[in-house]
């Protein structure tokens, strides 16, 4: 017999390891009202209106166990939250109450709110997409619960990204396998998304990210997504058409080398668009800093402009985000759950002023940050970090999106090992 | 090279079962090693159908049109490839030694048979997991899925070929107007795949005048080899063939 390497995910990875670390996430108010980390299981929001720190309207520091995925509705009325502890949280952004509750049977991975903030969605580890309806932001003082309707599923496979596309026609899902799939966003998603517009096909690693690029003359958009493989792919959705690929890895010379006979090309491990569409940030993987892709929509074309390196500190960001009414991008690095530090996790918030029209980057100070001081110490936790645990942080954050995107792998022995310790196979011997 | 070693029948000059002996079952949500296109533009189908198809013509050439999904030994594209020998027909199966017999199969039967079984091929994939690598939208008329391991457990349903989610891939493989054919003998299974089939608002079942009129009917029961180990074994067949549909939106 022919040794698989077999890889059982979607029924064995509800069990994670222990060593498990979340990557930090970050997520911009639409028109920069706010802006929100999500560090472990803690939820951090700050006010950059009221330049203040929030606290959560049900008392809670966010969730019960590490989350996974954040996301603001389209007019920044609502928030949602959700990860391992199976809880999807709809928070109201004016008063940070948490108004409706939803209950998953397995992890998430993945939310979005639809453009007019009637249906929240999230993908659970089966690589199911479930929806609920929600009936506005109720003024009830008590959390709603909503029972969610399952809508669609990647076969078998992590789902690392949902949106709602700029019209809200689609619902876009894209997965751990290399699969972004379009399905158009039914009148009546409690019932199911079955029809299908397209898959987009090219990536040949895992899909880490993806967003929408639209301007005035194309205001439908298109889809850029960032891959394991190193690519940053610029596609027509609606048919699925590859337009272009970046080769982000190999055009920025970031080839590591690992030692053995193969040099590998660091995995994209988020990316975030300009308003207008003509620029995306890249984070990549042991990156410091992020590279800016040109985007030009009416030839089509993904090329990189600038690469800007954060020198001072080893700031190799896990999440980015942007508003529509400011040129700041914001990156945040962090992981939960350090091990065997004095900080058992870390969130660094940085803001680069790129997405102006056609200024030079700057890679504001600390100082220089809106909100400053008060706003570094509500999302980061503590002013200043040390340069040993920033060294530290790196490694764990490299470990934590590879557990996050890259499929386990098990060899036929460890499978069968890992066979055994199942009480549903007892069961039936 | 095998040969001689009476790999191939005396009789029919085709490869002999026994010498591709296969495990049972595979489970469907494993990951194996073989190869999966990217895309469906990059199947290079002119190593299928290298009569028929010419691989630097992908826009204007053929494009295969029906699909047997699990195709075991492949009795039902044999059938089916002179019953319709101007359509590009593939099988898509898990098992890597039943693929192989099957393009042995194949093979043998080209040679045979100058000028025919140009039309028919095989490819060894997980089809719950690669469908949209190997069709385009919109791109194929008939789906089959001829006695389907049956996965009893309620917690394993999930892994049977037939499934509500998994009808949303198959719509989208199949052109509106195209069909899906499925049969099984385990009632349990031709219960479920109906009331999938049934629950879908992209497909419509045939009717028993279209069924009658359709030559391909016939063939579910009788061509393939699980079929016929069920009629020889005087089991009951419990079918649910569907088309196709515009959803009503
Ligand atoms: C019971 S057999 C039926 C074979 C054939 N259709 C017949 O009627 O003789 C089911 C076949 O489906 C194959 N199969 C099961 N799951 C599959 C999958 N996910 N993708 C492709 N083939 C699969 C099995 O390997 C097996 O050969």
């Amino acid at each position: 017999m022919d040794v698989e390497s077999i890889t059982e995910e979607t029924e064995l990875h509800d069990k994670q390891s222990e060593l498990d670390v979340a990557p930090a996430l970050i997520a911009v108010h639409p028109t920069h009202h706010s802006l929100v980390v999500a560090i472990g299981s803690e939820l951090r929001v700050f006010d950059l209106q009221g330049s203040c720190c929030v606290i959560l309207g049900d008392g809670s520091s966010g969730h019960k166990d590490s989350i996974r995925a954040v996301s603001y509705g389209a007019n920044g009325k609502l928030f949602v939250s959700a990860g391992d502890d199976k809880l999807v949280k709809i928070w109201n952004t004016d008063t940070w109450q948490c108004i409706y509750n939803v209950s998953s049977e397995k992890r998430v991975t993945a939310v979005a709110i639809s453009n007019d903030g009637h249906y929240v969605s999230f993908a659970d580890k089966f690589g199911v997409v479930w929806v609920v309806e929600l009936e506005g932001l109720h003024q009830s003082s008590a959390v709603v619960e909503k029972k969610p309707a399952p809508m669609l599923s990647h076969y078998c496979s992590i789902i690392t990204g949902l949106e709602f596309s700029p019209d809200g026609k689609y619902i876009v899902s894209a997965d751990r396998d290399f699969k972004i799939r379009v399905t158009a966003f039914p009148t009546k998603p409690l019932e199911g998304a079955h029809e299908i517009q397209s898959f987009c096909l090219g990536h040949t690693k895992f899909v880490s990210c993806f967003t929408f690029v639209c301007n005035q003359e194309y205001p439908q958009g298109f889809l850029v997504s960032g891959s394991g493989d190193s690519t940053v792919c610029l596609w027509e959705y609606e048919s699925g058409t590859l337009l272009n690929t970046c080769e982000v890895g190999a055009e920025a010379g970031l080839l590591q080398s690992n030692g053995s006979e193969e040099d590998i090309l660091p995995v994209i491990t988020d990316l975030c668009a300009s308003r207008d569409g003509s620029l995306v940030a890249v984070a990549v993987q042991s990156l410091p800093g992020v590279l800016l892709l040109s985007c030009n929509l009416s030839v089509k074309s993904l090329s990189i402009v600038r690469k800007i390196t954060i020198t001072e500190e080893a700031f190799i960001p896990t999440c980015l985000s942007t508003s529509s009414t400011s040129e700041l991008l914001w990156l945040v690095m962090g992981v939960s759950n350090l091990k065997g530090s004095v900080s058992p996790s870390l969130a660094r918030v940085r803001a680069i002023s790129c997405f102006g029209q056609n200024s030079e980057p700057i890679i504001l100070a600390d100082s220089e940050i809106p909100g400053g001081e008060q706003l570094l110490k509500t999302l980061q936790g503590n002013l200043s970090i040390e340069k040993e645990v920033f060294s530290r942080t790196a490694e764990a954050v490299k470990i934590a999106m590879n557990n996050l995107l890259i499929k386990k792998e098990y060899n036929v022995e460890n499978r069968e090992y890992r066979k055994r310790g199942r009480n549903d196979k007892k069961k039936y011997k | 090279m095998l040969e001689n070693e009476a790999y191939l029948s005396k009789t029919t000059h085709l490869p002999r079962k026994r010498f591709f002996r296969a495990r049972a079952h595979s489970n469907p949500l494993s990951d194996s090693h073989f190869p999966v296109p990217i895309s469906p533009s990059h199947v290079d189908y002119s190593l299928h159908y290298p009569q028929l198809v010419v691989s630097s013509d992908t826009t204007s050439s053929k494009k295969v049109e029906f699909a047997d999904i699990g195709c075991g030994f492949g009795g039902l594209l044999i059938s089916l490839a002179t019953l319709f020998p101007e359509t590009l027909m593939i099988g898509m199966e898990l098992r890597d030694k039943v693929t192989e017999y099957v393009k042995e199969r194949i093979l043998a039967l080209r040679k045979a048979n100058p000028g025919q079984y140009q039309n028919v091929s095989v490819v060894r994939t997980n089809s719950m997991k690669y469908i949209p690598n190997y069709f385009q939208k919109a791109q194929l008329s008939k789906m089959f899925f001829l006695f389907p391991d049956p996965h009893f457990k309620e917690k394993n349903h999930r892994r049977r070929v037939i499934s509500p989610y998994l009808l949303d891939e198959y719509a989208y493989a199949l052109r509106v107007g195209g069909i899906i054919y499925t049969i099984t003998d385990v009632e349990e299974l031709g219960e479920w795949m109906n009331s999938c089939l049934a629950g879908h608002p992209m497909f419509e079942a045939l009717t028993q005048k279209e069924l009658e009129a359709d030559p391909v009917v016939k063939l579910l029961s009788s061509a393939t080899e699980e079929g016929q180990k069920v009629s020889r074994n005087g089991g009951q067949t419990f079918q649910a063939i569907y088309r196709r549909i515009t959803p009503i939106s």
